[in-house]
């Protein structure tokens, strides 16, 4: 076989695979080239973030406005400290507030953020105060429990003083 | 008696030393390659034929097999994930099973048997028609100018066979989750996008077809090299080529896959 026609085919092998190896990086992997100036970065902390992971969405009104960027133990008040990366399009009011939610019952978990009415709006760095931590399972199986067992004492002692 | 006795021990020992000398031996093959390769890499014209004949000629079967395969895994995980109602997951299943496993090992598999026993078959019978003696009579060297070539060979083309059977697997997951069972397009590859990670899944899958590369090349050209030089051994080295690469790309496959994920 001529020499040319085997490196042709060599070439298009080649530029096969790279194509199919940015196929797998771009499409399937989704890497975005998301460079620092798309995002800005908000920081809130949580008593409790259940089972967040990095990478994890930010929603408000149920349209992905960012991504969990890291997820930190603040040695001072030993409180969880999440960093938000949003999207620069999207704007947050100051008393804009943040909530670990459940994707349906056993799901991913995500950030829910819900605007305020505040017409200042967080600049990048800054922190969003009004949190609410992630609902554990068992401590609300817990409660519920306490309480319940609770009510029926003081029940029984109610009509034990009847 | 005492020599039925001592017969099996000494077919024990004799199978031991064996196996320990041609470790060693495939050990030392490997550094001559890797000592002749800046010879033969100068001479890169003859390491592209052999990639023409490695690499290109897999193709077909590579590509048919990783859309079979991806179809299957579109079936069986739709039927599977169905009854646990997320039946949505269907594209991050189909992609994380063919870029952590099945691409990289099956298309190492079909490589050693479609290529790496061709380069056994093709060296041992160099081999038996002595022209690698005649290569060493006119002073060239048959690892420079035989082995190395057809080595650094498999090493290109299995990251790239591999992450072609990746793309025609999930292609063919396409095909039956999204065209014929009639998933959401945008679901399937959202699913995909948000559990597949660049460097955990796609770059840890291309190293280890590449640690495939190394180990099947490596095996086909030694069998070829150190194969009786007759019709029988060069056909029982071709043998020994693809049952050692199956075992050595599934044992592999199980300690990378230890240490990766």
């Amino acid at each position: 076989m001529k020499r040319s026609t085997i490196d042709l085919w060599v070439g298009l092998f080649v530029a096969l695979g790279i194509a199919a190896v940015v196929f797998m990086s771009l499409k399937v992997a989704n890497l975005t080239p998301q460079s620092a100036d798309q995002t800005y970065t908000l920081y809130a902390d949580f008593d409790n973030i259940g089972g967040l992971k990095v990478k994890a969405p930010i929603k408000e009104a149920g349209v992905v406005v960012g991504r969990v960027g890291a997820i930190q133990l603040d040695t001072k008040t030993y409180r969880a400290r999440v960093t938000l990366n949003l999207d620069k399009q999207y704007t947050f009011s100051r008393d804009a507030s943040a909530e670990i939610l459940t994707a349906g019952l056993l799901g991913e978990q995500y950030i829910g953020l819900l605007q305020g009415g505040d017409p200042d709006e967080l600049k990048a760095g800054e922190h969003i105060t009004l949190t609410s931590s992630a609902l554990v399972l068992e401590q609300l199986i817990g409660k519920f429990m306490t309480s319940f067992s609770g009510g029926n004492t003081a029940k029984s002692t109610a009509s034990a003083a009847q | 008696m005492t020599e039925l006795l001592l017969s099996p021990l000494r077919r024990l020992g004799h199978t031991t030393i064996n196996a320990i000398w041609r470790l060693g031996f495939i050990t030392r093959f490997l550094l001559a390659i890797l000592r002749y390769s800046g010879q033969s890499l100068l001479r890169f014209n003859l390491t592209i034929r052999e990639i023409y004949f490695a690499g290109v000629m897999s193709v077909i079967i590579v590509v048919v097999s990783g859309l079979f395969v991806g179809m299957v895994l579109g079936l069986q995980g739709y039927n599977t994930l169905s009854r646990f109602g997320s039946a949505d997951a269907l594209g991050a299943l189909v992609a994380l099973s063919l870029l952590r496993e099945l691409g990289p090992v099956l298309a190492a598999l079909l490589f050693s048997s479609r290529a790496g026993s061709a380069m056994t078959a093709e060296i041992g019978l160099m081999k038996a028609t002595e022209q690698l003696d005649a290569m060493s009579v006119m002073a060239v060297n048959p690892i420079a100018r035989v082995v190395a070539p057809r080595f650094w060979a498999g090493v290109i083309s299995m990251p790239i066979l591999a992450a072609m059977f990746n793309v025609m697997g999930i292609f063919g997951g396409y095909l039956i989750g999204v065209v014929m069972i009639g998933l959401d397009s945008g679901t399937f590859w959202s699913q995909m996008q948000n559990n597949v990670d660049l460097h955990y899944d796609v770059v840890n899958g291309l190293i280890k077809s590449l640690c495939f590369g190394i180990a099947v090349t490596l095996i086909a050209v030694f069998e070829g090299y150190d194969a009786t030089p007759t019709a029988a051994g060069v056909s029982a080295a071709t043998t020994r080529t693809v049952v050692t690469s199956a075992l050595v790309i599934l044992a592999v496959d199980f300690v990378l896959t230890a240490f990766m994920f």
